[in-house]
């Protein structure tokens, strides 16, 4: 039984950010700590690892979730996109050069998971004006209060996207 | 979180059997409620059995007219399918009322289902909880139950449930397919939820063994004249202190049916046949609206710090209705209430 027993890890496969990674796992690692603490992608932040934030988001085949609640055994075969693997050949991706060039953010902690929640955004084509975005992005908090920049930079990437 | 075995189902069947082979197993789709309450020691499965990849993904038009919507379609899907845009706006704005773009990604709708309380003391271990440990008591009747139930509460269980989703539901009459060791049925979605009464660990009509295929939606969709209002501490992303789902069809300025449901008020979405009842046949008037807001809210009880809800309840049934009268729904992005 659960508890006295432990289960053997759980072979997967991921494609992160292009790259095929091989992993054994065990069933209750979630796909936030086999990031960070397995392929050492710390940029994605584990907040609150409760859902509540947003810190952790990552894109998963495209779409855009919160890793901490994520298992990584139930994600088997997919493809995670990560704060790391949004710039291309050493040019930044449109959503951070438009975060630099909006001051949007102080301490930083939350602007992986701002930018990849986004970068999530811009792909789904939902939002349309500065209320839209701040509504969307309502799963992302940022304690610094970054907010009105955090939107100023998204109207940016959005209206050159 | 506790150690747990990890088990893929290959199909509905192989679900049932292996729900059925362990009786401490528990199913995941999404996983977004029930990874938190085991982060949180609430849950402690001794399997988990990953349903998400079963093909429970469609969206099909029913011979009668309705839809019927697998299990495993995730919420945002779900809000954003065309035909549910523009045939049930109802459902579809307020799925967008819930949670964040994230988890609506994430969440299923047969999750969103079974989806359980965001009352503090529930997750909370270190407190008694009825719904938790049963007979343990309930730490929210003399704590704070700001955000508690107002309606159908018991003396073991004053909490509510969370889902935005459902009041739609409720309101647009949906049902819910089930299919389990003894084959399958249908449950309708009033009576999926129940009320806490003595056994408030119990949320729903759900048996052991058994798993969520689909829900229905019928063919009356109320596309014209809806609203979905949720009142809340913030202006998103947090759960409802009430919410309300109103659909009306009328003639001219003349009510010919009438939903109404709650959400945040009770351990399921409330509704009353009788206030929908008093609806049929009145114009679309404030006074109407009131007088079914005090038949819809017949009975409702205050706990210490709670009280404000039944007033707050009635001006937003009037106010939704009247939105719903108007064909000036709520938006749920832009936040003025008109």
């Amino acid at each position: 039984m659960a508890d006295t027993t432990i289960p053997k890890p759980i072979p997967i496969n991921l494609v992160v950010n292009g790259e095929k990674r091989a992993l054994e796992l065990l069933p209750w690692t979630t796909l936030l700590d086999a990031l960070r603490d397995r392929l050492e992608l710390t940029g994605t932040k584990k907040g609150c690892d409760h859902g509540q934030c947003g810190a952790c988001t990552v894109l998963v085949d495209g779409r855009r979730v919160n890793s901490c609640l994520t298992l990584a055994v139930m994600k088997d075969g997919a493809e995670i996109t990560t704060i790391e693997g949004l710039a291309k050949d050493g040019t930044l991706h449109p959503l951070q050069q438009a975060f630099i060039d909006h001051d949007a953010f102080q301490c930083g902690y939350c602007t992986p998971g701002q930018i990849c929640s986004a970068a999530g955004l811009l792909a789904e084509g939902r939002a349309k004006d500065a209320d839209e975005i701040r509504e969307l992005m309502s799963g992302n908090l940022c304690r610094c209060g970054g907010y009105p920049n955090i939107v100023a930079a998204i109207e940016q990437a959005m209206s050159r996207s | 979180m506790n150690n747990f075995d990890y088990s893929r189902a290959s199909d509905v069947a192989d679900a049932i059997r292996l729900l059925t082979a362990d009786p401490g197993a528990k199913l995941i789709a999404g996983g977004t409620n029930l990874i938190d309450l085991m982060k949180e020691n609430v849950e402690r499965p001794s399997r988990l059995i990953d349903i998400s990849r079963l093909p429970l993904r469609d969206i099909e038009e029913t011979a009668g007219g309705g839809l019927r919507i697998g299990a495993l379609v995730p919420n945002s899907d779900l809000a954003y399918h065309p035909v549910i845009e523009q045939r049930y706006p109802l459902l579809a704005s307020a799925i967008l009322a819930g949670a964040s773009a994230q988890l609506r990604n994430m969440a299923s709708v047969g999750g969103n289902l079974m989806q359980r309380t965001r009352c503090a003391y529930f997750y909370d271990t270190t407190t008694p909880c009825n719904k938790r440990s049963p007979g343990a008591g309930c730490s929210a009747i003399d704590g704070l139950n700001r955000n508690h139930a107002i309606l159908g509460a018991s003396e073991s269980c004053i909490a509510t449930n969370p889902s935005d989703m459902s009041v739609a539901l409720a309101a647009l009459g949906a049902l819910v397919h089930v299919a389990g060791p003894s084959g399958q049925r249908t449950i309708a979605l009033a009576d999926f939820h129940r009320l806490p009464g003595d056994e408030p660990h119990v949320d729903t009509d759900i048996g052991s063994g058994e798993i969520i295929t689909a829900i229905e939606i019928p063919p009356q969709a109320f596309a014209r004249n809806y609203s979905y209002l949720k009142i809340r501490d913030r202006l998103s992303y947090a759960f409802a202190l009430v919410s309300v789902a109103a659909a009306l069809e009328l003639e001219g300025n003349a009510i010919t049916e009438a939903r109404l449901a709650l959400g945040g008020v009770a351990h399921k979405p409330w509704r009353s046949l009788e206030a929908e009842a008093a609806l049929r046949g009145k114009a679309a008037t404030p006074d109407h609206f009131g007088h079914a807001a005090d038949l819809l809210l017949q009975g409702a009880t205050a706990r210490s710090h709670n009280g404000f809800k039944i007033e707050l309840a009635r001006r937003a049934i009037v106010r939704t209705l009247m939105q719903a009268a108007s064909a000036t729904p709520q938006s749920q992005a832009h936040k003025k209430i008109a």
